[in-house]
């Protein structure tokens, strides 16, 4: 039968057609399903190159493309001779599964080897579809398989294919159909597990015997699904325009034009390209009709010219015609003003801010109105998608970037006109306390809460008690922020709160910073101040902490919420058992034994070796960017975090930041490394190293701390002294540095500009830790030695699978940062490397690191941990300083 | 062996859960830390080379006195249906205690123990009591894989847990169950393994061996480790027609509540749920009180959103007397009628129109 030569017929009115059908219906219930075709490598020629180079993460981006392009299914087949399609198939599965915004859509595993849908079915975990089984093998093996897929909860696409070959007439199709589908009911079958496939055949192909292929296909289908109660129809689409290969405008018209007629019809799923659809009422008219005319098979008495005749020379004319119209990436620069600033601000673009920042002004009726309205609405923006997890903090610093540009831009305007400015949210005085120099983490919190509408008064670094009391008072701050980063800090933070007690003040004090922890908190600083006192984890917290306390109504009770769990905290603390702690002597008879014969030859090249200026290239080459993403609150192991579900286009955006960066600093030389290591005789007495410098004929002692908290039978109370021999030794210290930093980040400061100001100083803090790094390689390798065929990776050096350790002081194995001033000493790290310590031994410029070398092969390195009175005293008194100061610096290890 | 004679176990269960809400029984390993047992209580005269501490299943074969009592004790606290003590007693969780030879004999006994109690509790007051096959997760995932850096790394196949699976799904019912429960799913492609060795165990015996299902949430969105919704779980397992499905573990009562009502919507079968006593408190033990326990749980039973109702960890018999009490008399949920449609499942649900 064929269709009637109407222009318009019938079957599809308005509201049947393909527009409504995949427009109206949600992905969780869908009339018409888009089956994504590009993960196979029978349809796509760039998935096929893909997998067969192995490069399987570019693969799975093209899973997620499909995702994104809105396929409800996505199709893998790797059905390709090159290939060994069970591997290929199970890699490929398997690698998706862990993509959750790839892996919550179903599966359509597509084979036509059986062994390679089986292997596919054991690494689905949901219910997904089997392509194909049919029964060109016989009904035996074809029930075998349907049982099989039932047991492993698969859906199946039966192909109209039996012993004599596949269906092509409508009449064949049908039978075939229907007998799969009783045979399937035998064996208890799901009949809505069923779908049909009756296969989508080439039309004007110019064989006249081809011209009704598609009207059989759908003829076929209305009459199956008459006689299958709820089976489901699927095709590859593809196939119908085979002939036209190469002319993009004239298949995806052939698609479109089909799809009108056969989702009526019955036909519900097709594989198809998502996003290669046009709208039905879009085609060119003249094209669609010619379409219309071949797909439906309509031919005209008495006309000279076949529909397959009119359509090949129709389509001359769309030939190389289809390429993407890229949408211009400018667009957005033609919306309206306000818009423009809401957009800029939630992408972070300053490139035409000022500009549109003095459009807006000259709009409006006083230019304060252009911060409390379009700017601060696009904060909000900003604010809300942060706080629900879809925007991160490199990208928030970045619209915080552009807000303080229009900002600057519009202050010249408001103060000349001698109005008062912005009233924030509140006032937030900000400090890194005495003794301590690190401020990213701080810079970061006044940053994002200043995107809220919070007004900041940075006190900067190294801030004593009294300026910071002077500095809330003066201000009229609502609340004081403490950040620090070693642990003497947290002594510090104490002072503050006592200070600010003493003082009579009330003000909420926040506490952060990476050794600040709610317990600390709880146990030291809420005591001391009977104000409210809340320890806020990290940067993305610091808001909703800062807004409920400046809140009128809710700020009681959240405060009290606080008060009460660290009263909580503090009862079972208390109520706790502490781990059982051995007597020093204890400890000591359980010490680590090394095999001291194993110990490391004399260096090579003993004394002391100055870098004056190590090339940042060559540590750029060692950078552990694992760290540097933590800074930034992206949590994740570099590389895999670029690829992160979450947060990896975040990741992406800002290591192409911080590569831009570092070829510039590189390019125009900022920085400079400076580093200096020393190595010296010495021999273990008891828990102490005794050094003995030959040519100052000095002793220099190393005090170090044992664990005492008592072990299960095997593991030993370890002290890095046990790594030393009684007998005669070798032992090292270096210090490294990144000078340079301060006039880059004033000039990014001066230009409003937070982000690059606080990239730069994350990126010195990872040259330090390269720094460390390649200088210990050095060691091992040519300057001590003991390791001269040492072949590493990257990946392996910053695993740290070498032989040797470099504890640091203020870290577990060596918790004392009071051990800095000794080990300068011995390095003259001043002379040396420019390094200086503060009081609570930071040390200075920040970005620095510097530590102990031991060689033995066994040592290793571990957490002091806990310690008791016993060694307290025994300490202090190896260490020569009275009890109260070796409390002091020891406090975070005695409870 | 069954309840009635004439009717399966199948049956049985389902003509019971009709006329009540039924009750499984609670948590063996809090009540099994009661007995404050040593070392070598655990060990017995097996001879074997490993530390049995913790090693709870083994007690089947080395102190069958303990699990009996704990048995006895829920039963009289009013279950229909015990649990045997079986979670870990495959061959990937014992080779931690180097008892993999011993899987089939700790199932089999275990299965007996339950049987003998189940069926002298029958005895004595003619209502009917089930054992189930309790089969857990064991502590591989075939859905993950354990290197962040190695996404497509799994330590396990399919083809290997299934084979774990029959042989001590095989071994349990030697013993005597009544059915096979496969729970605490924490990954949606082990449970499929388990549904397959259940189904390929019952074809080898050539009957019907019902299948219960219990999944875990492991976040409060309410998704297992493995990322399924609760309806996308529902959707992937279906094929195994379970007796009952439902949540078991993953948090207490409250945090389950919305995820019970979506699953008593959408699942034609039993629904079973047998939550934690609460959330642990700082020292990790649980203190919800019996009472407090039983009125969450009865809110379900109001709402006639469960079937079976139990404990899972930090619950005693207490807990299962007073989940017993307060859902007395209370009418059984019906089955829903759920229309014919093609329901797929990524992590996602996915139903086709009809």
């Amino acid at each position: 039968m064929r269709y009637p030569a109407d222009p318009h017929p019938n079957p599809s009115p308005e509201g049947e057609g393909l527009e409504k059908k995949t427009m109206t219906e949600t992905t969780s219930s869908s009339t018409f399903v888009n089956i994504g075709e590009r993960t196979n490598v029978t349809g796509s020629a760039a998935f096929k190159k893909l997998i067969l180079a192995d490069d399987y993460a570019a693969a799975v981006e093209v899973a997620r493309q499909q995702v994104e392009n809105g396929a409800q299914i996505i199709d893998v087949n790797m059905d390709e001779g090159l290939l060994d399609a069970e591997y290929a198939m199970t890699t490929f599965l398997k690698l998706i599964a862990a993509e959750p915004d790839i892996a919550r859509v179903p599966v359509m595993i597509d084979s036509s080897k059986w062994s390679v849908i089986e292997a596919g079915l054991k690494c689905v975990p949901g219910k997904p579809i089997v392509n194909s089984i049919s029964m060109k093998e016989g009904e035996a093996q074809f029930l075998a398989h349907a049982k099989k897929c039932m047991d492993y909860g698969a859906a199946v696409v039966v192909m109209a294919f039996d012993e004599v070959g596949q269906a092509d007439t409508k009449e064949r199709k049908i039978e075939i159909c229907e007998r799969a589908y009783k045979l399937l009911m035998t064996i208890g079958f799901p009949p809505e597990d069923i779908i049909f496939d009756p296969n989508i055949f080439a039309v004007a192909t110019g064989l006249e015997e081809h011209d009704n292929y598609a009207v059989d296909f759908i003829e076929a289908v209305k009459e199956i699904r008459s006689r299958c109660p709820h089976v489901h129809f699927s095709g590859g689409l593809s196939n119908l325009s085979f002939g036209f290969r190469g002319n993009e405008v004239v298949r995806r018209a052939m698609h479109s034009v089909f799809l009108y007629y056969a989702i009526p019809a019955g036909l519900d799923m097709a594989i198809v390209n998502a996003g290669q659809l046009d709208v039905y009422d879009t085609i060119d008219p003249e094209l669609r009709q010619a379409v219309e005319d071949v797909v439906l098979n309509r031919k005209i008495e008495g006309e000279a010219e076949s529909p397959t005749e009119r359509l090949i020379a129709l389509a001359e004319r769309y030939k190389g015609t289809g390429g993407a119209q890229e949408k211009a990436a400018e667009e957005w620069r033609g919306w309206a003003v306000e818009k423009r600033l809401e957009h800029a601000l939630v992408k972070g673009i300053d490139a035409y801010i000022v500009d549109d920042t003095e459009e807006m002004r000259l709009a409006l009726p006083r230019p304060i109105e252009v911060i409390e309205g379009p700017l601060m609405d696009g904060m909000n923006v900003v604010g809300d998608l942060f706080g629900s997890g879809k925007m991160f903090l490199p990208q928030v610093v970045k619209s915080a970037r552009v807000m303080k540009k229009a900002v600057a831009h519009l202050l010249p305007f408001i103060e000349a006109a001698k109005e008062p400015g912005a009233k924030g949210k509140g006032k937030v005085v900000m400090a890194t306390v005495k003794g301590d120099v690190h401020d990213i983490g701080k810079n970061i919190v006044g940053v994002v809460l200043q995107c809220n509408g919070f007004e900041i008064v940075d006190l900067g670094v190294m801030v004593p008690w009294s300026k910071i009391l002077e500095a809330a008072n003066e201000n009229d701050a609502d609340i004081i922020g403490l950040s620090g980063l070693i642990t003497p800090s947290l002594d510090e933070m104490v002072t503050v709160a006592e200070e600010m007690q003493r003082a009579g003040m009330t003000m909420p004090l926040l506490i952060g910073g990476a050794t600040t922890s709610k317990v600390h908190t709880a146990l030291r600083i809420d005591p001391a101040y009977q104000g409210p006192v809340l320890h806020v984890l990290d940067a993305s917290r610091a808001v909703g902490v800062a807004t409920a306390l400046v809140s009128d109504t809710g700020r009681d009770a959240y405060v009290k919420g606080f008060k009460d769990d660290y009263a909580h905290v503090r009862d079972v603390r208390a109520g706790k058992g502490q781990s059982v702690l051995h007597t020093l002597e204890e400890a000591r008879a359980n010490y680590y034994d090394a095999y001291l014969s194993d110990k490391p030859a004399p260096p090579l090249q003993p004394g002391l070796h100055r870098f004056d200026d190590w090339s940042l290239s060559d540590l750029r080459e060692c950078i552990d960017w694992t760290p540097f993403f933590r800074a930034w609150e992206l949590h994740g192991t570099y590389p895999s975090i670029l690829e992160d579900e979450v947060v990896g286009e975040t990741a992406v955006a800002l290591k192409a930041d911080a590569d831009a960066m570092l070829d510039r600093l590189i390019a125009e030389k900022w920085l400079t490394a400076r580093g200096v290591c020393a190595f010296w005789p010495c021999a273990r007495h008891g828990d102490d190293v005794v050094i003995h410098l030959a040519e100052e004929e000095r002793h220099v002692t190393l005090p170090f701390l044992r664990q005492q908290i008592k072990k299960s039978r095997d593991r030993a109370n370890m002290c890095l002294a046990d790594f030393i021999d009684p007998a005669g030794d070798w032992m090292g210290g270096f210090a490294v540095g990144i000078h340079g930093i301060e006039p880059h980040s004033e000039r990014f400061r001066a230009d409003k500009d937070d982000y690059s100001d606080i990239l730069l100083k994350a990126l010195a803090d990872r040259f330090a830790e390269a720094f460390a790094e390649r200088l210990h390689q050095h060691v091992r390798t040519t300057l001590w030695g003991y390791a001269p065929g040492e072949q590493l990776t990257n990946e392996a050096l910053i695993k740290e699978e070498y032989r040797g350790i470099r504890p640091a002081p203020g870290y577990p194995a060596c918790p004392d940062h009071s051990l800095k001033p000794i080990l300068f000493d011995l390095l003259q790290a001043g002379d040396n490397a420019g390094l200086v310590l503060t009081e609570s031994f930071a040390m200075l410029p920040t970005a620095a690191v510097s530590g102990f070398y031991f060689g033995h092969p066994e040592s290793q390195y571990f957490g002091v941990a806990r310690i008791g009175s016993d060694q307290l005293e025994d300490y202090a008194r190896r260490r020569g300083v009275d009890i109260e100061t070796a409390t002091r610096w020891l406090r975070p290890n005695l409870d | 062996m069954t309840a009635n004679s004439t009717m399966s176990a199948r049956e049985a269960l389902l003509a019971a859960a009709k006329e009540r809400i039924l009750i499984t029984d609670g948590a063996f390993g809090t009540e099994i830390q009661n007995w404050k047992l040593s070392e070598a209580d655990y060990a017995g005269t097996l001879g074997l080379s490993h530390d049995q501490k913790g090693n709870n299943d083994i007690l089947a074969l080395t102190a069958p006195h303990v699990p009996e009592s704990i048995h006895r004790a829920y039963f009289a606290a009013g279950a229909d249906i015990a649990e045997t003590n079986t979670f870990s007693a495959n061959r990937i969780s014992q080779a931690d205690y180097g008892a993999e030879h011993l899987v089939r004999e700790i199932n089999v006994e275990s299965a007996k123990l339950a049987r003998r109690i189940a069926d002298e509790f029958q005895a004595q007051d003619g209502r009917p009591r089930f054992v189930a096959g309790a089969i857990g997760p064991t502590n591989k995932t075939l859905s993950l894989s354990p290197d962040v850096n190695d996404p497509g790394f799994r330590e396990i196949d399919f083809d290997h847990l299934k084979e774990v699976y029959r042989e001590q799904i095989d071994a349990l019912v030697e013993g005597g169950v009544d059915f096979i429960l496969i729970e605490t799913i924490f990954d949606t492609l082990n449970a499929k393994a388990g549904i397959m060795a259940a189904i390929e165990a019952g074809d080898a015996l050539g009957r019907d061996l019902p299948i219960m299902l219990s999944m875990t949430l492991t976040d409060l969105s309410g998704r297992n480790l493995s990322g399924h919704t609760v309806e996308a779980f529902w959707h992937a397992v279906r094929h195994a027609r379970p007796l009952t499905i439902g949540l078991n573990c993953s948090f207490g009562a409250t945090q389950l509540r919305p995820h019970v009502k979506t699953l008593s919507e959408i699942a034609d079968t039993l629904i079973m749920v047998y939550p934690n006593a609460g959330l642990p408190n700082e020292l990790g033990e649980y203190d919800e009180m019996p009472d407090t326990t039983a009125g969450l749980v009865g809110e379900w039973a109001e709402h006639a959103q469960v079937n079976i109702l139990g404990g899972c960890c930090g619950s005693t018999p207490a807990h299962i007397a007073a989940i017993a009490k307060a859902v007395e008399g209370m009418p059984a949920r019906a089955l829903p009628e759920v229309p014919v449609r093609t329901r797929l499942a990524g992590l996602e649900p996915f139903t086709m129109a009809a």
